[in-house]
């Protein structure tokens, strides 16, 4: 006998429609196409709805309809990478090698204007609703086929092997991309929220 | 020895799959070395971290 019975019950529309907003949000992080992520949560809720599943709680309930949406965006992304090439890089990528390489001396040990700073006990930021909008901004500033393999690997829990191959690129290109992504990432961070955000507040 | 440049392409690699022996060990003593690198470790580490909240949905959304 299940002994969580009692509570659970299956998932309402109001629990949708607030999650909506969030599953939005995602979407069109993931897919940089307002129209493309609309139509993604749009499958995604209906699905949700057509899925007599029950759940003990609102965020057992987010987390499950979390998937469905990451199901539904993996499936528009292996339709686009089946129509366009990622190996043409654009200048974009280029300049985030540019920016990398500038980090460091001829001897490859860091200058000292980049040498990576203690950001402290960043966790605090997570609570913080602000650092959400920063964070966006900068996932939203990596240029377009960087951000496609670190969304999939970060956010759509591919392993590196698979994006490569979905993607049709080696391996160390792919290594070389995410290693750039990140960095660019901490950088736009330490800008924009470790450096400044600290002397607004 | 490894130089900063490098220990930071096998910080990345780290995220992704488990380095070997002969990676694993000189990418540490360059560590213990670096105050640099380590941060920029403690910054990776950070990032996957934000990363996982934003994709279970579990953060305060942005004020629009």
């Amino acid at each position: 006998m299940d002994i969580d019975q009692t509570t659970r019950e299956p998932i309402a529309n109001e629990h949708l429609a607030a999650i909506r907003p969030d599953m939005l949000r995602f979407a069109r992080l993931q897919l940089r196409d307002a129209a493309a992520a609309e139509d993604a949560v749009q499958e995604a809720l209906l699905a949700a709805l057509a899925n007599a599943r029950q759940f003990a709680g609102r965020s057992e309930a987010k987390t499950w309809v979390f998937g469905i949406l990451k199901n539904k965006i993996v499936d528009v992304i292996r339709q686009q990478s089946r129509s366009c090439n990622i190996s043409s890089f654009s200048d974009g990528e280029e300049s985030l090698d540019q920016t990398f390489e500038t980090l460091f001396k001829d001897n490859a040990h860091w200058t000292p204007a980049s040498r990576p700073r203690d950001w402290g006990s960043p966790e605090a930021a997570l609570r913080q609703q602000h650092f959400w909008g920063v964070f966006e901004v900068c996932l939203n500033h990596l240029p377009e086929n960087t951000a496609r393999v670190f969304m999939m690997r970060e956010f759509l829990d591919f392993e590196t092997p698979e994006v490569c191959q979905e993607l049709g690129i080696t391996v160390s290109n792919c290594n070389v991309i995410l290693h750039r992504a990140r960095n660019a990432l901490r950088l736009c961070l330490e800008r924009g929220w470790f450096t400044e955000g600290e002397k607004t507040c | 020895m490894l130089n900063c440049k490098q220990a930071t392409r096998l910080m990345s690699e780290a995220q992704d799959h488990p380095l070997a022996l002969g990676e694993r060990l000189p990418l540490r003593l360059h560590l213990f070395m670096c105050v640099g690198c380590r941060n920029y470790g403690k910054q990776l580490d950070f990032l996957r971290a934000a990363t996982r909240e934003l994709k279970t949905g579990s953060e305060p959304a942005p004020k629009d």
